[in-house]
């Protein structure tokens, strides 16, 4: 090489430039680099001491929280109290951080893959649960505080975050799926609510109610499953099979397909939420201003109707969904599994603290009085702390819960797989916009062909 | 390895020759911002994607290469609905963002118009805002509720309303509009800043020669704006490929029967709703190549690379 340098002075000049412009470069990429370095990711949770390592109060242990829901926040921050009064020497910090849905889920998932970032505790939507359950999951299993008490839960909420026998989340309800009447509107159709029992029966009170008010009976999603969703697993149908088969095409999921297809174009009792789906400021404004007769949703969605449609206040009655012959009363319908991730640098005081707020008798209550939701513990049901007043029975009237156990013994858990997002976003953008929309497919066809592309991955 | 030679240097030579290599030194300086945030932010992702593109990636240790399974296995229903909105898209836009921006540049230039000002900058005023506000804006104004903003405005005339988001042309309508509405002024300074450059004579010459306005538009303007117009086709076919925000928010990241699902929206569904990083990258690659042979086509149709062998 010396000698290619040494032939000319120009060359050697040359060179130098090139070497001293290469130092410049990688001189000037470390500043940068050292610029950017993280000064703290979000994961890195700052144990100041270890737990219960000597006398002294021991200092607080910082646990990062992922959420996408704001209400989680108050119930949490409620359980990190709870625990710190009870365990002296294992306090807890929550630090939360509310984030939009997708957003978060996003974020997790880069910091998964990346293997650095994560919280120590995260609430996954379970749509996008089976996404982290992928290859070796990223997340703890909860086996170890799961199992003791395995009698006591609605174990078909802890099987939709299982994966192999382990359990990698934690729900905060079992979303029972039930039926909201506007009470105003069958009064003045001259219908009771409690003589629909069947689809039959629903359908020829809707009639009634389109002839007497003028007003749709429901009102239909196409761009989400939570109209669709119920009809398939009250019929112990599901997406996929147990072992994570596409089973789109199925009998009973046609048979659920067309019930709405008929419900809008034969019978003429429901139309198309405005905006799309329940979750719409366009529906909600509609429906406020008493736009259809009913909608039917899981137990969750109680808070969107205090927080989004006041004037119903009173007008609205929880009832147990109408029924397929020989069905089910009712299913388990979404959730959210709080899970606890591998980069956390204190996973088993993270475990026990999620047991004690989510799993524990107090806690589950309190998945209630906190936030309107069906307990996941069964002997919370039947605890005399769930019949008193707040938000919701002021809403609802007081006979939610006497409503509520009659249907939670049907409800199974959901057979989650590999291709779960796959299929529920096959549904929720394809399937039900083509056959209720656009009406360019038939039930069948529509199921089939969804079905085939999931078959062809 | 240089020690032996620089040691034979005269001395107040190599002076004089480092304060020389310093000036020569000194615009590489000034590039290297420029340089480095290429090769982070470019370069090194580009060639990433690349590779990512040909592995499926289930975790930070859990790598596999599966060649080109992640090509064959996103060719789909999904991807040919993408291809076809998202090239709809980019030929409306550019069928409507060429020919009104040079017509509304060319009444803004005109001396004798007034408040001209007002006008340039309000035209410019909602590239500035954010898509993300603007389109929740359109979301709502495009509603399909007879008391939305548009409905009302067409109940007025006796049009039946509609339901804009659920339609297909009609949704393609709202994500041009909102696109126009967005665009529009940036493309009228890029044509304004085109119209100094045509002499004042030629206009001079044409009018003496009694050509009317529409002649002056198609013989002189036109033509005088053309390295304009390239430039102007070259960046809406990248900005029209590259489409996510307006349909992300106007339709979510799912949109109904894919009526406004664009490439970008495909590979964020892949990537991130599936965990799929490798089709991800691999639909990521297939967008490179596609804009790169529309503009260069386009490029080469309007004779850009004619003028440079020139």
């Amino acid at each position: 090489m010396n000698n290619i340098f040494c032939i000319t002075g120009l060359k050697e000049e040359l060179y130098l430039k090139k070497l001293i412009s290469l130092v410049l470069v990688f001189a000037f990429i470390f500043a940068v680099l050292a610029g950017c370095a993280p000064t703290g990711t979000p994961g890195s949770s700052t144990e100041t001491t270890q737990p219960g390592s000597d006398s002294k109060p021991a200092a607080k242990t910082t646990l990062n929280f992922w959420t996408f829901q704001e209400l989680h926040n108050s119930f949490m921050d409620d359980a990190v109290e709870t625990w710190n009064k009870a365990n002296p020497d294992r306090q807890i910090e929550l630090k939360t951080d509310v984030y939009p849905v997708d957003d978060m889920h996003n974020k997790l998932l880069i910091a998964l893959q990346s293997g650095t970032g994560a919280p120590d505790i995260v609430d996954i939507e379970c749509g996008r649960f089976p996404t982290f359950l992928k290859g070796t999951p990223a997340l703890v299993e909860f086996n170890r505080v799961v199992e003791p008490i395995k009698d006591k839960l609605i174990m078909g909420r802890l099987e939709n975050y299982a994966k192999d026998g382990k359990y990698y989340g934690l729900d905060y309800h079992v979303g029972a799926q039930v039926i909201y009447y506007n009470k105003e509107i069958l009064d003045q159709a001259g219908v009771n609510a409690d003589d629909i029992k069947t689809w039959d029966d629903f359908i020829a009170a809707g009639k009634q109610v389109v002839e007497k008010t003028g007003k749709p009976m429901t009102t239909f999603e196409i761009t989400d499953h939570w109209a669709y969703y119920p009809l398939i697993t009250m019929q112990g149908s599901d997406y996929l099979t147990k072992d994570g088969k596409p089973q789109l095409d199925n009998e009973a999921n046609i048979r659920a397909l067309k019930l709405q297809a008929d419900m809008m174009f034969e019978h003429k009792i429901a139309i198309i939420a405005p905006g799309a789906w329940h979750h719409a400021e366009e529906y909600w404004a509609w429906m406020n201003q008493g736009g259809a007769a009913s909608v039917w949703m899981p137990m969750w969605y109680m808070g969107r109707f205090t927080q989004y449609m006041p004037d119903l206040k009173g007008k609205i009655i929880i009832r147990p969904m109408p029924t397929f012959p020989g069905g089910a009363l009712s299913a388990g319908m979404g959730g959210t599994g709080t899970a606890v991730t591998n980069q956390s640098k204190n996973k088993d005081l993270a475990v026990d603290f999620l047991a004690d707020a989510k799993l524990s008798l107090e806690g589950s209550i309190k998945t209630w009085t906190i936030l309107g939701f069906d307990p996941i513990r069964k002997d919370a049901w039947s605890h005399p702390a769930m019949e008193a007043e707040n938000e919701y029975t002021q809403y609802f009237g007081s006979d939610i819960f006497n409503t509520l156990k009659d249907v939670v013994a049907d409800i199974g858990p959901i057979n989650y797989g590999d291709l779960y997002p796959e299929a529920l976003s096959l549904i929720q953008k394809n399937v039900l916009f083509k056959v209720l929309q656009e009406r360019s497919e038939t039930p069948e066809e529509a199921l089939k062909k969804a079905n085939d592309e999931l078959l062809a991955k | 390895m240089t020690n032996n030679r620089t040691g034979a240097v005269i001395p107040q030579k190599k002076h004089r020759k480092f304060a020389f290599r310093r000036q020569k030194i000194a615009p590489y300086i000034f590039v290297m911002p420029f340089i480095i945030s290429f090769l982070i932010f470019f370069l090194y992702p580009i060639i990433n994607t690349v590779i990512m593109s040909f592995q499926e990636i289930l975790g930070p240790e859990d790598i596999t290469f599966v060649g080109f399974r992640n090509y064959k296995s996103m060719v789909n229903e999904h991807f040919g609905n993408a291809i076809w909105v998202t090239t709809r898209y980019t030929f409306w836009t550019i069928f409507v963002l060429v020919p009104v921006p040079i017509i509304v540049a060319v009444f803004l230039n005109r001396k004798n118009m007034k408040g001209r000002n007002f006008f340039r900058s309000s035209f410019f005023m909602p590239a500035l805002t954010s898509v993300i506000v603007a389109g929740l804006f359109f979301r709502l104004a495009f509603g399909e509720q007879d008391t939305t903003l548009v409905n009302m405005i067409l109940g007025l005339f006796g049009i039946p309303k509609r339901a804009w988001l659920h339609q297909r042309n009609t949704a393609m309508l709202v994500m041009v509009v909102l696109c126009t509405w967005r665009w529009l002024g940036v493309n009228v300074v890029y044509f304004l800043s085109g119209l100094q450059n045509i002499p004042v004579e030629q206009y001079e010459s044409a009018s003496i020669d009694g050509a009317n306005e529409w002649q002056k538009l198609m013989r002189i303007t036109v033509p005088g704006l053309k390295p304009v117009i390239v430039y102007v086709v070259t960046i809406s076919v990248y900005g029209g490929y590259a489409m996510f925000s307006e349909s992300y928010i106007l339709f979510g990241a799912r949109s109904p029967g894919d009526i406004g699902l664009t490439l970008v929206g495909l590979i964020y569904q892949k990537g991130f709703f599936e965990n799929n990083f490798g089709v991800g990258s691999a639909l990521g690659i297939t967008l490179l190549g596609i804009v790169m042979i529309v503009n260069l086509i386009q490029l080469t149709l309007t004779g850009f690379f004619k003028k440079e062998s020139e």
